[in-house]
């Protein structure tokens, strides 16, 4: 029991710790790509490459002042930004970054928390990421805010409908909803469900990039839309939380996105104790790709969003459901 | 019916090749200048801060006649004069004020004596406002003979060499 709980204190500070600097290093990768796909070097300064960035950026964060707004209601502006914060964190408790590996004498399995609904648990907990917007975007006490995250917070539900059905062809054809048996059902590249579910996983790639509000879906943050939306009256750490936020519930979407679709940290040649790198490969590429959509493509505007979301997405999710339904049932 | 199917052909034919368009962009050289480190030289006729000439001989061409602080249209420009040993004008007090200056060029085309240029130096900031009024002496090119940094360095050479020394 006591190992059991040191075992998972261990693993926890680990993914957590890892989850921090990934989140900071995804803005320094965003930065280099975007600037890389418009011709340009991004951060170069700040140490060798520019890989001194983050840093320099979460200590001027750390740095600045907090401006409290006069009309702010006190105690959801303070809880705001940890709604929005720590449900991205909390999915990644459920997420199998290995295969079992013996470490020191000890059997260590791969994942935090092995939950027999573990996928539900992720969904779950990913809805409740609204409540920090919409409280944001409320106890802000300003037009803009509230519009921005009204306006948020209508696009993550809508668009989260079809989030949850896309995968629940994967379920279907897995029989299980526990995310370490949906990786081991996945051993070898033909058995990986994307080759099963193309359409559910572009549905969910969709549905991912509007739940974490990135482009083409970013109308309530876009700046020069609403100013700066729901997080308009936040400056320094609160700001932090939610930008932090954001790269953390891109890189949890990936994690599901991979562990669902990609086969989770299956890969030749690595032994069991290094089949971590396969995972954070597929991680990395899901990012890049997150990235290389930034840079390529026009923002929906909201009605088209609304639109698309609801008109068009919807009954695909559904449709791809109905026709995996009918396959799994003969 | 239709638009399933130019839907179709969008998210699988269109939707790539723009991909395809900032894939290619990764790989082509920035066109970004490290700056300081590298800095673009800037035209031949380039206004950047002032120079005050001098003659061949080493005597200043600025005769304090007070053209250039008549033509400045920002009144940057301040001038006493003064006679000289050998009975010349020339500038007690020169001072330019840059903060003032516009850096149109003005005084250029104005002087008599071509002795004021705009030349191609640009970096010249500061974090005080007093450090912006210049006198003559933080203007003036150096010295041709005087203050030459070589010369000594070429003296001693010739006469190491038994070369006679160049007539002054």
């Amino acid at each position: 029991m006591l190992e059991m709980i040191i075992a998972s204190s261990i693993k926890v500070v680990v993914v957590i710790v890892a989850v921090l600097t990934g989140c900071a290093y995804a803005t320094y990768m965003e930065r280099k790509v975007v600037a890389f796909m418009q011709h340009r070097i991004g951060p170069s300064y700040a140490g060798p490459y520019g890989l001194l960035q983050p840093i320099a950026d979460a200590i001027k964060m750390a740095f600045k002042e907090d401006v409290v707004p006069d009309r702010v209601e006190r105690i959801t502006y303070a809880l705001a930004p940890i709604l929005a914060f720590v449900p991205s964190l909390l999915s990644f408790a459920v997420v199998p970054f290995s295969a079992d590996f013996s470490l020191i004498g000890r059997q260590v399995t791969g994942v935090i928390s092995d939950l027999n609904i573990g996928v539900l648990f992720v969904f779950a907990v990913t809805s409740l990421g609204v409540y920090g917007i919409i409280l944001a975007g409320w106890s802000s006490g300003s037009k803009y805010s509230l519009m921005g995250g009204i306006r948020s917070s209508a696009q993550m539900i809508s668009y989260e409908i079809s989030y949850g059905l896309s995968i629940v062809g994967v379920i279907l054809i897995a029989n299980t909803l526990s995310m370490r048996q949906l990786v081991d059902q996945q051993d070898t590249i033909l058995h990986w469900y994307i080759w099963k579910q193309p359409l559910g996983f572009l549905l969910y790639l969709t549905c991912a990039i509007a739940e974490t509000n990135r482009l083409p879906f970013d109308l309530p943050e876009a700046e020069s839309e609403l100013v700066g939306g729901y997080h308009t009256e936040y400056s320094s750490f609160r700001f932090g939380m939610f930008f932090i936020g954001e790269y953390a519930n891109m890189i949890a979407v990936s994690c599901v996105g991979t562990t669902l679709f990609f086969g989770g940290w299956h890969g030749p040649f690595l032994p069991a104790g290094l089949s971590v790198i396969w995972f954070l490969a597929k991680v990395f590429l899901f990012m890049f790709f997150y990235i290389w959509l930034r840079a390529t493509f026009p923002r929906f505007r909201y009605d088209q969003l609304m639109n698309f979301g609801w008109k068009v997405l919807f009954p695909l999710s559904v449709l791809n459901l109905l026709v995996t339904g009918l396959i799994v049932l003969w | 019916m239709r638009e399933v199917l130019r839907a179709l052909i969008n998210v699988f034919f269109k939707m790539p090749q723009g991909f395809m368009v900032t894939l290619k962009h990764v790989f082509k050289k920035p066109v970004t200048l490290d700056y300081p480190r590298q800095k673009k030289p800037m035209s031949p006729r380039y206004r950047g801060r002032h120079y005050l000439e001098r003659y061949d001989d080493g005597s200043e061409r600025c005769v304090c006649c007070g053209l250039c602080a008549a033509a400045c249209p920002a009144d940057a420009i301040y001038m006493e004069p003064e006679e000289t040993a050998n009975g010349e004008r020339k500038a007690k007090v020169y001072e330019i004020n840059l903060l003032r200056c516009i850096f149109c060029g003005f005084c250029e085309e104005a002087c008599p004596e071509e002795a004021i240029f705009l030349g191609q130096d640009y970096e010249f900031s500061d974090f005080d406002r007093n450090s912006f009024i210049w006198r003559k002496e933080d203007m003036l090119v150096p010295h041709p003979r005087k203050e030459n940094p070589l010369k000594r360095i070429i003296r001693r050479v010739r006469r190491v060499y038994g070369v006679p020394d160049a007539a002054r």
